[in-house]
């Protein structure tokens, strides 16, 4: 009787991780399929590699693929499902859990409007003007991706905490606590998405000139008017990529997060660091039903993406089809979405 | 700041001061002033103590630990990267959008989930591991399964660069080649790799600084062993657990002069790359 009960879990935990990600699968392909590229370009006899070679560079990459990326994903929906829907919705609704998924909402609600204000600022004296340190501004900016996650952390405390901060003592005396609290907890997430959204703006916004601006500053339109009606409606879809990508960063942090969470079980863990702490008490199957809500966030991310470039190359195409064929005229009604985010590369 | 408005050409866009200014004040809040903490606070150590500190053995022995299995798995990233993004560009296959989309998992995918998922497939009873151990070759908890977790958060950085560059890649310069009686693989070897060779060596660069500071999803498979499979950025925080502020501190502060240099470095590749394709990136 046990032993049929095993069999029929384990059954259902491949069908239930199966089923997931054939759901999200599916969703992907129906949406990359209308992403369009312009592969024909390179059908030309001249371009054609031999059979043999095309089958092993193919049969390479997709085995690679395979191992390297689509197994760790189904592993996580198939270990989080292993003992049945019940154990998985007892790990995922319990309360520890419940006040991490609170904490990871309230860190990303915080830093992502933050960084947004931030990247469109950015973008905006980046882009659209010329000055002195221009390219050195825009490295600076890119600083916390090149920097250690645990670092990301560590700088926190060196700041805030308690015995060997430049503000631990004051912090103290005035009964307030940032490290090892959720305030730091927010910060090292702010830090570490810092980049996203104006690394996604800058190009985009670049590649835009400022002509059309100028046009609505020159008819008449205040600083504002020009950015809401004319520059928004151009960078909205590099906008929801920048925002999705560093929404999903927010969520997941773990190092960073890691060295200024105090560890302290439904008060300062994030959905990570909860993670991390079931696995360590070799809770397995309920670590990973809560890392597989991040599996889900990881799977919605990738759906989000391939829907802004389709609609962002709709756009572009949409642009082409109108433009008269023998001129660039700039005064076409139609924006040309750029390049920077139909084509990938502009990623981390 | 002031020197920087006063020599910018004049403008009809307004909003200039206010967003560089917020800018520079954000820039400086979230990310200038706490990471010169790691210098000022180093700079309260003497020379030799921080010598000291940066090159006691088991630190030593995790930089080798790091540097050494980052590069490994970069160099395998940019083998299978390249071939990746060649795969997704030159061929059609059924699925090929899908593997496409796919590519930026390990961008989503939080490293941490990444790490546990890894280590189940890797342990002895895992779906790989058990077949890699009855050949003889342990993967998790062993440097091996550092080098899996690398090349598994690496990869999207190779293939990212290298496909737009293919994709945009000048055909005619090809057909020339084959028209002139060169092989496939003379051509590829000869004309097209030299154009892609800075993106590739940028995208290698961009894999092998992410894998040094990479932190959540080692920690699960490393195994944490002392000088055999401890990672730089597990000596920060094991010091940190010790109240040894100083000595993360210090080992931080090599660390962000690596990062600091990385990033020039991957500055400069990326400026070789517009040179040599043309591109304004």
């Amino acid at each position: 009787m046990a032993s049929s009960v095993a069999l029929l879990d384990a059954a259902f935990s491949l069908l239930a991780a199966g089923g997931v990600v054939v759901f999200f699968l599916a969703l992907l392909l129906i949406l990359s399929t209308r992403v369009s590229t312009q592969s024909s370009r390179f059908d030309s006899r001249a371009l054609r590699d031999p059979p043999l070679v095309r089958g092993l560079l193919i049969g390479l990459s997709l085995t690679f693929f395979t191992v390297f990326l689509l197994l760790p994903l189904f592993t996580v929906f198939a270990e989080a499902f292993r003992r049945g829907f019940a154990v998985y919705w007892a790990a995922i609704s319990e309360a520890d859990a419940l006040s991490s998924i609170k904490l990871t909402l309230i860190a990303a609600a915080i830093s992502l409007p933050l960084n947004l204000v931030f990247g469109v600022a950015a973008a905006w004296c980046i882009a659209k003007f010329e000055f002195r340190g221009k390219q050195f501004l825009t490295t600076l900016i890119d600083l916390p991706f090149s920097v250690s996650p645990v670092i990301a952390g560590l700088v926190f405390v060196l700041v805030f905490g308690a015995h060997q901060g430049w503000l631990g003592s004051w912090l103290q005396a005035h009964d307030l606590k940032i490290v090892f609290a959720v305030p730091g907890i927010v910060l090292a997430t702010v830090f570490v998405t810092f980049p996203f959204i104006a690394r996604e703006l800058i190009p985009l916004m670049q590649s835009q000139g400022k002509e059309e601006e100028e046009a609505a500053i020159v008819l008449g339109a205040n600083g504002w008017q020009a950015f809401w009606h004319v520059t928004l409606p151009n960078i909205k879809w590099g906008l929801l990529y920048g925002v999705i990508l560093c929404n999903a960063r927010a969520m997941g942090e773990f190092g960073a997060v890691s060295v200024v969470s105090g560890h302290i079980r439904g008060q300062t863990n994030t959905i990570p660091l909860h993670v991390e702490i079931l696995y360590n008490e070799y809770n397995f199957t309920a670590s990973f039903a809560v890392a597989s809500l991040l599996a889900f966030l990881a799977l919605v991310t990738l759906v989000i993406k391939t829907w802004v470039e389709w609609k962002a190359g709709q756009s572009r195409n949409l642009a082409d089809s109108n433009a008269p064929a023998d001129s660039d005229d700039p005064s076409c009604t139609v924006r040309v979405i750029p390049d920077a985010i139909t084509k990938k590369g502009t990623l981390p | 700041m002031s020197m920087a408005t006063s020599v910018r050409h004049h403008s009809v866009l307004p909003g200039f001061r206010l967003a560089l200014g917020y800018t520079l004040l954000y820039l400086s809040l979230i990310v200038l002033i706490p990471l010169s903490a790691v210098f000022i606070k180093s700079a309260s150590l003497n020379a030799t103590e921080f010598w000291n500190i940066v090159t006691a053995p088991r630190v030593v022995a995790s930089y080798k630990i790091s540097f050494g299995l980052s590069l490994v798995a970069a160099a395998i990233n940019a083998v299978f990267g390249l071939m990746l993004a060649w795969t997704l560009v030159r061929y059609r296959f059924p699925g090929k959008k899908l593997v496409d989309a796919l590519v930026d998992l390990p961008f989503a995918l939080p490293t941490a989930v990444a790490g546990i998922a890894l280590t189940a497939i890797y342990a002895g009873n895992g779906w790989v591991g058990k077949y890699l151990e009855a050949l003889g070759f342990k993967v998790a908890y062993t440097p091996k399964g550092i080098l899996v977790a690398l090349i598994f958060i690496g990869l999207p950085f190779v293939v990212r660069t290298v496909q737009p560059i293919l994709e945009e890649l000048d055909t005619e310069l090809e057909e020339a080649a084959a028209c002139l009686g060169a092989h496939r693989w003379q051509t590829f070897r000869l004309v097209i790799l030299p154009v892609l060779l800075p993106a590739l060596l940028t995208g290698f660069a961009l894999a092998f600084a992410r894998a040094v500071g990479e932190y959540g999803s080692v920690i699960f498979i490393a195994g944490n062993l002392p000088s055999v499979s401890e990672i730089t950025p597990l000596m920060i925080i094991t010091k940190l657990e010790q109240y040894d502020y100083a000595g993360a501190t210090a080992i931080a502060a090599v660390m962000l002069v690596f990062s600091f240099v990385m990033l020039l470095v991957i500055n400069l590749l990326q400026a070789w790359t517009a040179k040599r394709t043309g591109r304004n990136r």
